[in-house]
């Protein structure tokens, strides 16, 4: 697809020439995975969690479908249907339906490891922009669809997570208050939320499943990026996916699912909140509210902003928590080094490091308790947040100075034990020395 | 790990005809992995089987004292109609006059019911063609010209003692296991005598 010494689809199997030429579907797939994708060859692990991602999406909608087959979308059937019906009496349903609850976490650990992965190696910048702006769509279209698919058991920490999320356009004035009522159907959560919750939480996969193809495709425009940002030049500095990478895949999703197998037995409800095993109640709230993990970095900043100023503080949260992933659409232009590579960015580096820091911190704040020094806690690191992609990145992006970049892949990979070995700036082979560096 | 006496003699340069190393791990990681997808289908497949609550429905208890000669009633079990009726002594002696070499599915009265309770005749309200609930059981239904069921679907006709004469049904009405708990309360679903 992406380069010219990509191998052409050749078909070995008279039955598949003959599909070939009527439907070339194998070819686009062994265009897409198979051997006629060249891969550079330097990929670390870090780019093993796309195809993870898209693994779990492929769990979530296999166990998804299956339990649909048993779950009840009614108000005073729902919460049943999933606790009596599915955990206790259809076949095999407790564990699809941890699967389905933990596959989730999963999906999001292994989606936020791949957009931090993107993040360090520059993987947003040109030519790979849209690339970046449609796996945003389909994280956003993920937060959507969990957070639509934890209101569906119909328990305590569904109801007031639905209350609380539809909550947040009721913020905007005067429009604010009949948008959530609109998209309630009532002024409560209830049948009608409810019902349409479902249907949308059953669409909206099969549509991040469609975003998911115009995000490879995308990519294959270009090819992969690689963990030192230099383009591809030539043969040697590619292989085939099949068999390399889907080796590499292979094995390392074997270990993921391995993890996730000892979380979905052992410790099924280890990243689920107990009271979502009461029935929804109307009339009173959990005494610690909070949503899933994955959403907690957002739900701290959204909490961060305590004073009125200007606009009310509510609604000061909400724009900051959106503000929080929209400004990520124009990461390709706050940030202009022309090096991709975080590996060849010393300064660049560091910030990255503090940026994660950053991220856990909100995360821990957000899934906490409150008191007067995690409000002061998460409101600083809400701060630094915005303040590392709008003020941060920008700056250092003009005034640094990047690391010399190896001249090509195949010499960063190739560039043996005599370099690796040298001190450092003395290397006998002047351009691989950034390589040598950087280790 | 010492594989097969093939990688100690065939040179390392030779590309080896026959078994590698590299094969073992191939053929031993993909099976394994083959081994465990086809495992991970079966919670898929046998969740489609019939829950434990549809399970716990399988037995109905029914009072026949209300049930006079010449009525019958409708019961649900395991949410299908079964047919309690009382048959007459005229009913009775039409359905034993039948000789078995008339019969699609030959069977005798008495096989068709509890002994001494012959009068009795239970079965599942399922025409046995494809499923449609026959006519007959109610007063004034269409009970057919064998004066037992009338399938409304596709035509099938039973006898007094609900065997099959005449349509595209292949079975008689299937009789479901029961046992009388007491003179007058049946239990269907029940494995007794």
């Amino acid at each position: 697809m992406s380069f010219s010494w990509a191998r052409p689809y050749e078909p070995k199997h008279p039955l598949m020439r003959w599909i070939d030429e009527r439907l070339p579907l194998p070819r686009v797939v062994y265009g897409a995975i198979g051997g006629g994708y060249p891969v550079p060859r330097n990929l670390n692990y870090w780019w093993n969690f796309g195809v993870l991602a898209g693994i779990f999406l492929t769990i979530q909608i296999i166990t998804g479908i299956v339990l649909a087959m048993h779950y009840a979308s009614t108000a005073g059937g729902a919460f049943n249907s999933v606790n009596q019906l599915i955990m206790r009496d259809v076949n095999a349903g407790w564990l699809l339906r941890y699967a389905h609850m933990n596959g989730a976490s999963f999906f999001f650990i292994v989606t936020y490891i791949h957009i931090f992965r993107g993040l360090y190696y520059g993987s947003y910048k040109a030519p790979r922009e849209l690339v970046w702006m449609l796996g945003l769509v389909i994280y956003l279209l993920m937060m959507a669809t969990a957070f639509m698919g934890y209101v569906l058991p119909w328990g305590q920490m569904s109801y007031w997570g639905a209350q609380v999320i539809t909550g947040f356009f009721s913020a905007f004035p005067l429009v604010g208050e009949p948008i959530r009522i609109w998209l309630l159907g009532g002024y409560a959560p209830d049948q009608a939320a409810l019902t349409r919750f479902f249907s949308l939480h059953y669409l909206l996969p099969f549509i991040i499943a469609a975003v998911v193809i115009l995000h490879i495709w995308a990519l294959h425009i270009p090819g992969s990026s690689n963990p030192t940002g230099v383009d591809v030049k030539d043969e040697k500095d590619t292989l085939p996916f099949h068999p390399f990478y889907t080796a590499k895949d292979g094995w390392f999703a074997g270990g993921v699912l391995l993890v996730y197998a000892i979380v979905t037995y052992f410790a099924p409800n280890y990243l689920g909140h107990p009271d979502n095993y009461i029935p929804a109640n109307a009339l009173a709230t959990p005494a610690h509210i909070v949503p899933e993990w994955y959403f907690w970095p957002f739900y701290a900043i959204l909490r961060s902003f305590t004073v009125d100023f200007i606009l009310e503080a509510k609604l000061w949260g909400v724009l900051a928590m959106f503000g929080s992933i929209l400004l990520l659409f124009f990461l390709p232009w706050l940030d202009r080094s022309p090096v991709r590579s975080g590996a060849y960015r010393p300064v660049f580096k560091r910030f990255f490091w503090l940026l994660v820091i950053d991220v856990l911190i909100l995360g821990y704040v957000g899934g906490a308790p409150l008191n007067w020094w995690r409000t002061a806690l998460g409101q600083i690191a809400a701060a630094y947040y915005f303040l590392h992609f709008l003020v941060i990145l920008p700056l250092v992006s003009a005034f640094e100075t990047p690391l010399p970049l190896p001249r090509s892949i195949s010499e960063s990979v190739l560039h043996g034990e005599e370099a690796e070995a040298a001190p450092v700036g003395s290397s006998p082979r002047g351009g691989s020395t950034a390589a040598a560096v950087v280790q | 790990m010492a594989t097969k006496a093939g990688s100690a003699e065939v040179p390392q340069s030779a590309d080896a005809e026959g078994l590698r190393r590299r094969d073992y791990l191939k053929v031993g990681a993909v099976a394994f992995a083959g081994v465990g997808g086809v495992v991970a289908i079966a919670p898929l497949l046998v969740q489609m089987a019939p829950s434990a609550d549809v399970l716990a429905l399988s037995t109905t208890e029914v009072d026949i004292s209300k049930v006079q000669p010449g009525q019958g009633i409708k019961v649900s079990w395991r949410k299908q109609p079964v047919f309690v009726r009382n048959l007459t002594p005229k009913e009775i002696a039409e359905a034993n006059a039948v000789p078995m070499s008339q019969l699609r599915d030959p069977q005798s009265l008495a096989q068709r019911t509890k002994p001494g309770k012959q009068n009795w005749l239970i079965t599942l309200g399922v025409c046995t063609h494809l499923g449609c609930v026959p006519l007959g059981i109610g007063e004034g239904e269409n009970r057919g010209p064998y004066g037992g069921y009338f399938c409304p679907c596709h035509g099938s006709m039973y006898d007094t003692a609900a065997r099959i004469r005449q349509g595209p049904a292949p079975k008689n009405l299937e009789v479901p296991d029961y046992e009388f708990t007491s003179p007058t309360l049946v239990t269907i679903g029940a494995k007794g005598k």
